[in-house]
């Protein structure tokens, strides 16, 4: 058997490009239903396990799914505003603790998620270096932002604009990371969390800018009375919150009216959250109230139904495809009719020519099943972030 | 000694008929057959190995009668004891010129490949003149080359018969006399009995008796 498989290889090896190609078509064809599977699985897994560990979810009426989408996993579909009254309302109702959200803008292609410190409880972060956010302009960023920008606490992380050719619009905000969170395997790996209200610095609800009744230049200033003054734009506005700064720090108009994406509730109960469904109910409410795992357990059956397509599919093609590999096989044995006969003439045996024709698929379907395992290995290296940017981003 | 008697063969429904009334062959005596194209010179060669199968008669090689073998039977006395130089050589092109002298011991178990046979196939290489070019594809040999490949994949086994089907064929006139003595030369250092169809006439006193192979009867020839 051992000589069967010497000349097998050596037959293999010299017909090297035919024998790449079939062992690819058969690598292919085997790694696809598997890779898809590994994947869906994969997906399942991650919308499945922050969906059921978020009760309830209180947004803008409109696409549910955009709304989950947004405020579990971050994605960059935004759903329409609310805004602080509607956290006020569930927190005066005693029925569920309110976790506002604000996910709006980014630090790169990292989301910079505007929430409070009960986010991290609820969630049962624990902070693997420094400190949480504590004062306006610190951020706590996840494992995966921490290691691939190279960032540690102390560093600085710069908001970026929401567009580049909105010359008018608010300038990025330099801010100071404080903690690092301990590795979660969640969206939060790849977050960067800050308080709502420097999420709103960020907006340009909130900003800083110099003592202007300390100002002396008289191009900057236009009017001065006894109370108030009146100063051109060449007044200097900070882009970085510090302590020295900190103070001149000030918000314009009323906060309850500040945009939120979404407020998390915790219900007290079973009963509490019933009734807190209940008052979303109305026609006239201009907000919703779902439930994640639901929202997520109708995208994950429409994401099997389609699976099943694509299985029927991939089935199709593998038939196709045995039956070429098979045709390419029968043409080559038949092409190779003058070396069988060759050796059968020399005095070889029927079995030994079976044999070596075996050798021959043995050889290259372990090397198809090689391929094929080795690229699942690579699959289920990168599963998270292709599951990311194929079903979450 | 070889031996055939009332042999008659014929492909199919064909017109071809073979018919050989007795031919007797010595030990280690060099035979030539010629005759012309399509007299069945290279039919007899593969009935006395045992490729085809005669429909009467017999053909014994040392007593053994070849055609009365079963078919693994028969494949194993062949490659065991009769060398047989194909007319195009039959090298497999993947191989190198080492491996395609050493494919018989490779596909069966009645030969054993061992350091003494690869030894042996290193000497007769060198016998040759091949033995720096054993480490490259068939392919890429010359006709006398790959002639010379064929007669050392025939000879390796220590054949008692070697059955030579127009080895000198496609080759020109200095290499025919070359090959020709190499295979003389290794014939009878193995005291093989050597049986070779040609068509060149000038060759012919170089063998110890020649049958003319006319009208697909050979005359008794005892």
């Amino acid at each position: 058997m051992t000589d069967s498989f010497y000349l097998a290889w050596r037959y293999i090896v010299f017909n090297r490009i035919k024998t790449i190609t079939i062992i690819t078509c058969i690598s292919l064809i085997t790694f696809l239903p598997f890779a898809l599977k590994t994947l869906l699985n994969e997906s399942e897994y991650q919308l499945m396990s922050r969906a059921n560990t978020t009760p309830l979810l209180v947004g803008a009426k409109g696409n549910a799914l955009n709304l989950v989408m947004n405020s579990l996993y971050f994605s960059k579909e935004k759903p329409d505003f609310i805004n602080m009254k509607s956290a006020e309302k569930i927190l005066d109702s005693n029925l569920a603790l309110p976790i506002p959200l604000y996910i709006r803008f980014q630090s790169r292609e990292y989301p910079i998620v505007g929430t409070a410190l009960d986010y991290f409880e609820f969630r049962q972060h624990t902070i693997a270096i420094g400190r949480p956010f504590a004062m306006l302009g610190e951020c706590l960023i996840g494992s995966d932002v921490s290691s691939r920008l190279n960032l540690a606490v102390g560093d600085s992380v710069l908001s970026s604009p929401e567009n580049l050719f909105d010359l008018a619009g608010v300038y990025p905000l330099k801010m100071t990371v404080t903690g690092i969170l301990a590795k979660t395997h969640s969206a939060d790996d790849k977050a960067i969390f800050v308080d709502l209200k420097t999420a709103w610095v960020i907006q340009g609800l909130g900003h800083g800018h110099q003592d202007i009744k300390k100002i002396q230049d008289p191009d900057s200033v236009i009017k001065r009375s006894q109370n108030l003054v009146t100063t051109s734009t060449k007044i200097k506005q900070y882009t970085e919150i510090s302590k020295d700064n900190l103070e001149s720090f000030h918000f314009h108009g009323d906060p309850s009216i500040y945009p939120l994406t979404a407020i998390i509730a915790v219900p007290q109960d079973n009963k509490s959250a019933t009734i807190l469904r209940g008052r979303y109910l109305s026609q006239q409410e201009n907000q919703q109230l779902v439930r994640p795992k639901q929202v997520i357990e109708d995208l994950l059956g429409n994401i099997f139904r389609i699976k099943d397509f694509i299985d029927a599919i991939v089935l199709i093609v593998a038939i196709a495809m045995i039956l070429a590999i098979f045709l390419v096989f029968s043409l080559s044995f038949r092409l190779r009719q003058k070396e069988i006969n060759t050796i059968s003439h020399l005095g070889c045996s029927r079995t030994t020519v079976v044999q070596l024709i075996a050798a021959e698929i043995l050889i290259i379907a372990l090397f198809s099943g090689a391929l094929c395992y080795l690229s699942l290995l690579i699959l289920q290296n990168y599963q998270t972030e292709i599951v990311h940017k194929l079903f979450i981003s | 000694m070889i031996n055939i008697d009332s042999l008659e063969f014929s492909y199919g429904a064909g017109s071809f008929k073979l018919s050989v009334p007795k031919l007797t062959i010595n030990k280690s005596e060099k035979l030539a057959i010629i005759g012309p194209s399509g007299s069945g010179k290279t039919s007899l060669l593969k009935l006395i190995s045992g490729i085809l199968l005669p429909q009467k008669g017999r053909i014994s090689i040392e007593k053994v009668a070849v055609n009365q073998l079963s078919d693994p039977e028969r494949r194993d006395f062949r490659i065991t004891n009769i060398g047989f130089i194909f007319q195009d050589f039959e090298l497999l092109e993947y191989l190198n010129t080492q491996d395609n002298i050493l494919h018989p011991f490779r596909i069966t178990r009645a030969l054993k490949l061992d350091a003494e046979v690869r030894s042996r196939a290193n000497n007769l290489a060198e016998e040759l003149d091949i033995h720096d070019k054993m480490k490259r594809l068939s392919e890429t040999l010359s006709q006398g080359e790959k002639q010379r490949t064929a007669i050392c994949r025939a000879l390796l086994p220590k054949p008692k018969l070697i059955l030579a089907d127009e080895a000198t064929g496609n080759l020109d006139p200095d290499n025919k006399i070359r090959i020709l003595d190499a295979l003389f030369r290794t014939t009878d250092k193995y005291k093989a009995t050597l049986i070779a169809v040609t068509h060149d006439h000038e060759l012919l006193s170089h063998f110890d008796r020649v049958i003319d192979f006319k009208d697909y009867c050979l005359p008794n020839t005892t």
